[in-house]
């Protein structure tokens, strides 16, 4: 049976009429509703971490985990000691579970040492949401690096484009997890779970777009770099007197 | 002028074979477009609504973190009706450490005081955390090797932790 | 003291995410690759000599493509979310594109050029077949019995044109794969501009050497003779795309030593260790140096058919189990050394679960089940009237 013209016609018509009607059912009405008195244009989320402060207790990690139900052998935050060698090649470093029960004592004699925290740097030109395939990871209109764990398909592209380490994939939802900054604390005015614990001050939440916030100063008076500042992707965490030595 | 007249029926004629002979493509055609029709109606049913309003994430999402519970209280909450406690420590060098560093997450405690009554967190192992000697740590931080330093006492029996300066 | 790591590593960097299923998707996409290539080089580049593993290699090529998804599907979290890749893909992701890409080279190259390669041998089927078959051809001729020699001509024309636009796409469904590690700057083992040429080249490598084996596994079986002429065709542009392959990897080998730049140290440590015998050994010695002598030989010297038939054999095995360590090397490879270039961890693979050993075998002998369901439906022996000079 050969196809004749009018079945072309006909078939044809009724594919255009099938593909715009479904294309019309695409749904671009408004979101949510704005939640509150929080508007995420007033903020821009950071924080400020000063070396010479951080004692290494891990009270931050212990924070976080408890504040966050962070998996075990999972971290969100962790703090990391460097025992720099004379000759300053290979420092040594040690991070006992993230150092969520503080560190043994070194019998390492270095040259110096000191200990880093670290956390996602909530990149303002983050390579993990680059890679994202569908759109489960994204940096919130406030600045904060959020995972959507009701999209993620757990393909992890995310864990392995973060030069900083600090994406796992949750075992319970098998969806990738990380720090959120405690966005469920700073857009209720409380600063995050680290924060609050730190006995001695060296981690500090900062709000770039509130004109009274420390970090101005902070960034002002001191010198500061970010990690791995050579990958470029605007992180927004600073450091306060961070050796050349911290990988 | 005869010429003309014996072209036009022959490109008739070689439209209609040409249709006859690659009529067969529009078969394939056919199932690809219907297939591209199908995937459309179901993205119109799928995609989430306002993906795309903020960035390229369900907006949803914000939400959705924003609904975690607390499980820190913050340090405000506590010297609400601790504050002799905290009068004690702000006259003294833990005067920056957040209650919740020592004594955990209260937020539940804060919520209903009498329904959650906390733990005393245990000094054996909470003290060393920060004090314990350590290399690492600023020079200027007080540390001691704990040992030598109390002989085995607890560091509660000599030290006040609200305000530990002797 | 964590088991498997030896040194320092960020605390969420000791377990590896991407697993043996991750090696195998770009082995197989480069099989689906590399056997179109092939089969391009007949009916594009008209290497006739090759013509008799024209259908074979299109029909490879299926059986693979039909399996690729599944390692993918095997390793998300939440495979029954992976419609959100079409629905919702994010456009700077190369990971995006694979739903697309896969779908135009699977339905618009692969299924169309082989409907109408084998067009009239359907019909003819669903003319003569009895039963099921017969359903089975009556619905694959898409309701058109038209094989007359003018419409044959037709598909004839059509078919060149998708072979054409098939190559780039052929590039695009592997290349991507390349360009997904090749990206990502947070990993200098993958960081290369080079990683999509050599995943490519590095695919037709072992798509053209799976089509050569297949092709005298297959003539063995039905027991006919093989064109010596056709597999000497093949060897010969095996060779010379093998040397293109290894020249890019030595390259790229080369300046990773000279520049030794921060992550030199560290990566060549993890060569000379943990990837010793799957890099050195497997991938550069018994995968390419010992399939370039025998295929170089053959090139210099004149061999007798059986000694040429027992050389194809061995250079094209060693050359699959050397293009899939190549794939190890650089996924597990990539997840072996710490960013802090401080550390190393171990991969263990496990036997039974969802991303385990046994699910990696199954995912590669599923294509070969698949392979001889299409050889009885579809039997690649007679090349279509169509297509002959």
């Amino acid at each position: 049976m050969e196809i004749t013209r009018r079945d072309m016609l006909s078939v044809g018509g009724k594919l255009l009429v099938i593909a715009s009607v479904g294309a019309s059912f695409e749904q671009i009405t408004g979101a949510e509703p704005p939640p509150d008195s929080y508007r995420t244009a007033d903020h821009w989320w950071g924080m400020i971490i000063d070396i010479d402060k951080c004692i290494g207790c891990g009270s931050c990690v212990r924070a976080c985990s408890n504040e966050n139900q962070v998996p075990k052998d999972y971290f969100r935050t962790w703090v990391e000691r460097y025992e720099v060698p004379e000759g300053y090649v290979n420092p040594h470093v040690s991070s006992p579970q993230g150092a969520i029960n503080g560190f043994p004592p070194s019998k390492q004699t270095s040259l110096k040492s000191f200990f880093v925290p670290k956390l996602c740097n909530h990149c303002a030109d983050s390579p993990c949401v680059q890679v994202c395939p569908v759109g489960a990871t994204f940096v919130s209109p406030d600045g904060v690096v959020l995972v959507d764990k009701d999209y993620c398909l757990g393909c992890r592209y995310c864990v392995q484009a973060c030069p900083y380490g600090c994406r796992y994939l949750k075992p319970e939802t098998e969806t990738v997890d990380k720090c959120t900054l405690c966005y469920h604390r700073i857009t209720q005015g409380l600063t995050t779970a680290c924060c609050e614990n730190c006995p001695t001050g060296a981690r500090q939440l900062v709000d770039f777009k509130d004109p009274k916030d420390p970090v101005h100063e902070f960034l002002r008076d001191n010198k500061v770099t970010v990690l791995k500042p050579y990958m470029a992707t605007q992180a927004k965490v600073y450091y306060k007197n961070l050796d050349g030595s911290v990988r | 002028m005869l010429t003309s007249s014996v072209h036009i029926p022959q490109t008739g004629v070689r439209v209609q074979k040409f249709i006859r002979d690659s009529g067969h493509l529009i078969r394939p055609a056919i199932v690809l477009l219907a297939g591209l029709g199908l995937f459309m109606v179901i993205r119109g049913a799928v995609v989430p609504k306002g993906f795309g309003q903020y960035g390229h994430y369900r907006p949803g999402a914000l939400a959705a973190i924003r609904q975690h519970p607390l499980s820190y209280a913050g340090q405000d909450a506590c010297v609400v009706c601790h504050d002799e406690e905290g009068k004690v420590r702000a006259s003294g060098k833990h005067a920056h450490v957040a209650c919740e560093a020592c004594h955990g997450p209260l937020a539940k405690h804060a919520d209903d005081p009498v329904a959650n009554i906390p733990k005393l967190p245990v000094v054996a192992t909470l003290c060393v955390r920060c004090h314990e000697k350590d290399t690492a740590k600023p020079k200027t931080f007080p540390q001691v090797e704990s040992a030598e330093h109390s002989g085995g006492m607890a560091c509660n029996d000599c030290h006040k932790p609200h305000n530990p300066h002797l | 003291m964590i088991p498997g790591v030896d040194g320092f590593m960020y605390p969420n960097e000791v377990e590896l995410q991407w697993s043996v299923l991750i090696v195998l998707y770009p082995f197989i996409t480069g099989l689906v690759a590399g056997a179109f290539i092939l089969a391009s080089l007949e009916r594009v580049f008209k290497v006739e000599a090759v013509r008799p593993t024209y259908r074979l290699a299109l029909l490879t090529a299926l059986s693979f493509l039909l399996v690729a998804p599944l390692p993918l599907q095997l390793h998300l979290g939440h495979p029954e979310r992976s419609f959100e890749m079409y629905t919702t893909p994010h456009r700077s992701s190369a990971m995006a594109m694979f739903g697309f890409v896969y779908l135009w080279y699977l339905t618009v190259v692969l299924l169309l050029e082989i409907w109408l390669d084998y067009r009239a041998d359907i019909v003819r089927l669903a003319q003569s077949s009895k039963g099921f078959l017969r359903l089975v051809y009556r619905a694959l001729t898409l309701g058109s019995m038209n094989v007359s020699p003018e419409a044959r001509k037709i598909d004839d024309k059509v078919g060149y044109a998708i072979t054409v636009i098939g190559i780039p796409s052929a590039f695009m469904l592997h290349g991507y794969v390349g360009f997904i590690f090749g990206s990502i700057k947070a990993n200098p083992w993958w960081s290369t501009p080079l990683m999509p040429i050599v995943f490519l080249f590095s695919a037709m490598v072992s798509g053209i050497a799976a089509v050569l084996l297949l092709y005298m596994a297959c003539m063995k079986l039905k027991k006919r003779p093989i064109d010596m002429r056709c597999i000497d065709t093949i060897a010969k542009y095996l060779f010379y795309t093998f040397v293109i392959d290894f020249t890019l990897e030595m390259l790229d080998l080369i300046h990773r030593t000279y520049e030794s730049d921060e992550s030199f140290r560290s990566l060549d440590f993890m060569v000379h260790t943990r990837l010793w015998y799957s890099h050195v050994v497997l991938q550069i010695g018994l995968g390419t140096l010992i399939p370039l002598a025998l295929l170089a030989a053959n090139q210099l010297w004149k061999f007798s058919e059986l000694k040429r038939r027992v050389m194809y054999v061995t250079a094209c095995s060693l050359t699959m189990i050397g293009i899939f360590a190549m794939r190890w090397n650089v996924v597990i490879g990539g997840q072996l050394f710490s960013k802090s270039f401080l550390g190393y961890t171990t991969y263990k693979v496990d036997l039974v679960t969802r991303e385990g050993l046994l699910a990696a075998i199954a995912l590669m002998l599923l294509p070969f089940v698949i392979f001889f369901v299409l050889v009885k439906l579809l039997p690649p022996w007679q090349e279509s009237e169509a297509h002959k000079a």
